[in-house]
């Protein structure tokens, strides 16, 4: 047996992410985010452990896995820095600020720095075009962000001062479900045949009243 | 310039710092609509949201009763809701998961007691971190209340919702496409028909699949009745809707306004709206419902917001979202963007689609560049032919989804309205705005 690569508690999780859904390999894109949560990016030993919770091959994981921009299957910088590009971003400076950007961190648009502190990308539309332009940081929005803002934000990144709003690459939801029906499927199918019948019932008792 | 003063129906909290949480829900009438409608049959509640002629508000318009309807003569498995918000400049929903989640939370039970379905998904977009926490803490909040879970509000009917963080990609905001996701898989729309997931759904069962914005609705609805609702608006154009307003004007935002009674020129002019056009320019074009939409001129500004006037001017509604272009703006780079936007985004399948938006985004760079050939024009027309044939409006369709044949609309738009620009550009061999492709 090989050592397990995300550790017992996410494991944990992982398995109270899996029995949310009907079918497991619906948990796949939630449990990618816990992977990443895990690890800052999507590392070949977790997927392999994704798998083997969802039921499917590794080569399937990594298949879904790069269809989605969010999910990093090649190592990135603690702090990924998104900068909206779009056309309402566009309009309002978003190449420029881009450009600040590569140059006030030393990198090109989809790199990461040597230190690994940062890799900045370009996305499409974040949703937040009435602070254009905006960007992201690990999924934090920042918006109507000036050139002087921009400098601010990496100031403040890099001495920790943004700790509380920004957590680690990979942190989406530090909000954990704590409700939930929790009741077997028989149960939810006996409710649901008896509704199924009630309401046939009450279909035919309007019917025959139409027709009468 | 008549902006009306119609209640505000979805964004009634909005003033408050603390709209997301349930002491702010609860003081301001929050799970009242549950309530009522708990004390009426299912056929009622959804005879209610018939009636009302709610308009699908994610992008196709289609009502929500009839959606509902569909599924009557069989039980219904899932609720989906569909706030995978990525049509670009469209920002609606993303305020709504984050400021008002009860309502959006509240909206969907009711949605589900109405169709009998103890199963719902709220799919959120990845990169909505904030709205995910907003909405899991909302249910969180919501199981603890009563109003979630077993035996909800001592009704006898219980229900649980799951909420599904996507992972960036465009294309799942397509109904298909985003079931495909929510099992699991890559994002690729399936093959039509079915036409509707009402035949065949989420893990081939029958599925209703509703938006945020639509959903967030019922609870006013179910609280002030539907006459109530119909009463604003015009035509199937009833009740208010959320524009998401951006671009080049001096208060970009979303605004609830009266559907129809309102028009694009107090959207973008009225102080209390959009403010008008900063800097002393004047308006180039406008884009009147997302980037799938062909694009409107000045002459079309006085045009109401609803959605069969716009769809007869030619262009849609769409998803609510109108990005205005300033005098200043360079329409080449602009097509350009949104074409790379596509080509970025499709999903591959089909060739037309996966093919001509990449010929496309490298005509337009090259003409933006300067390096535009005699003929690019034509070629360009001729592609967008071959995705969309005759490149009328609604596009025909050649693909498996609408993504591809929607591509043309800004292309087609563009060179309609301001041919001579990028003849400018092809002549000179250079961007006469002085501006260039990037990325």
């Amino acid at each position: 047996m090989t050592q397990a690569h995300l550790a017992p508690e996410v494991m944990a999780r992982a398995r109270e992410i899996v029995a949310l859904y009907p079918h497991p390999r619906s948990a796949l894109i939630p449990l990618c985010h816990l992977a990443q949560e895990h690890d800052g990016w999507l590392r070949p030993e977790a997927m392999v452990e994704i798998a083997e919770l969802v039921g499917i091959t590794p080569a399937e994981v990594l298949g879904t896995a790069t269809f989605y921009d969010m999910l990093h299957t090649d190592e990135v910088g603690r702090y990924v820095v998104t900068v909206c590009t779009n056309i309402a971003c566009m309009l309002r400076g978003a190449y420029e600020l881009l450009e600040h950007a590569e140059q006030s961190l030393g990198i090109r648009t989809g790199s990461t720095s040597a230190d690994g502190s940062f890799t900045l990308e370009d996305a499409e539309c974040l949703a937040d075009c009435g602070r254009a332009p905006c960007l992201q940081v690990n999924h934090r929005f920042f918006g109507d962000v000036t050139h002087e803002d921009f400098d601010r934000i990496v100031d403040d990144l890099r001495a920790g001062r943004l700790a509380d709003e920004v957590p680690p690459h990979g942190t989406l939801v530090r909000v954990r479900r704590d409700g939930g029906l929790r009741v077997d499927a028989e149960t939810v199918g006996s409710e649901r045949r008896a509704t199924a019948a009630a309401m046939a019932e009450r279909a035919a008792a309007s019917e025959s009243k139409g027709a009468g | 310039m008549a902006v009306t003063d119609a209640p505000r129906i979805v964004t009634s909290r909005l003033a408050y710092d603390d709209s997301h949480t349930l002491e702010r829900y609860l003081a301001t009438g929050g799970y009242e609509g549950l309530r009522k409608a708990l004390t009426m049959t299912p056929e009622a509640v959804a005879a209610e949201v018939d009636a009302v002629s709610l308009l699908g508000r994610g992008g196709a318009g289609f009502p929500a009763g009839r959606k509902w309807s569909m599924l009557r003569k069989a039980p219904t498995s899932y609720l989906v809701v569909n706030g995978d918000e990525s049509e670009p400049a469209t920002f609606k929903d993303h305020l709504l998961v984050e400021r008002d989640p009860h309502q959006l939370v509240e909206g969907v039970l009711i949605a589900c007691y109405a169709l009998q379905v103890t199963t719902a998904f709220i799919y959120i977009r990845g990169e909505f971190a904030l709205g995910l926490e907003r909405v899991t803490g909302a249910l969180n909040d919501a199981y603890g209340h009563g109003a979630v879970g077993r035996d909800i509000f001592g009704s006898g009917f219980s229900i649980d919702v799951v909420v599904h963080p996507g992972a960036g990609a465009y294309i799942c905001g397509e109904e298909t496409a985003l079931l495909e996701s929510l099992e699991g898989k890559r994002g690729f729309p399936r093959i039509k028909p079915p036409y509707f997931p009402a035949a065949i759904g989420l893990y081939g069962e029958p599925t209703v699949v509703n938006n945020v914005e639509t959903l967030s609705n019922l609870p006013w609805v179910l609280v002030n009745g539907a006459a109530a609702f119909t009463a604003l608006g015009e035509g199937r154009s009833t009740g208010t809707r959320l524009f998401a307003l951006a671009g080049h004007v001096r208060n970009p935002g979303v605004y609830e306004v009266e559907m129809v009674k309102t028009t694009f020129r107090d959207l973008i002019h009225a102080p209390v709206l959009g403010g008008g056009i900063p800097g002393g320019r004047e308006l180039k074009a406008f884009i009147p419902g997302g980037a799938s939409a062909p694009w409107f001129g000045p002459d079309q500004v006085d045009l109401p917001l609803g959605q069969d006037e716009v769809g007869a001017a030619g262009s849609m509604l769409g998803s609510g979202s109108v990005v205005v272009m300033d005098d200043a703006t360079c329409v080449v780079r602009a097509a350009w963007r949104i074409t790379r936007f596509f080509w970025r985004e499709s999903c591959g399948q089909c060739t037309p689609c996966r093919e001509g938006s990449g010929w496309l985004e490298k005509i337009l760079r090259r003409i933006e560049d300067g390096e535009g050939r005699h003929g690019d024009l034509d070629l360009l027309m001729d592609i967008s032919d071959n995705l969309a044939p005759g490149v009328s409006w609604p596009p025909q369709q050649t693909t498996i989804c609408v993504l591809g044949p929607s591509i043309p609309s800004s292309i087609a738009s563009a060179i309609r309205m301001f041919r001579d620009e990028f003849l400018v550009h092809i002549k000179d061999g250079a961007c006469p705005f002085g501006s260039a492709p990037h990325g």
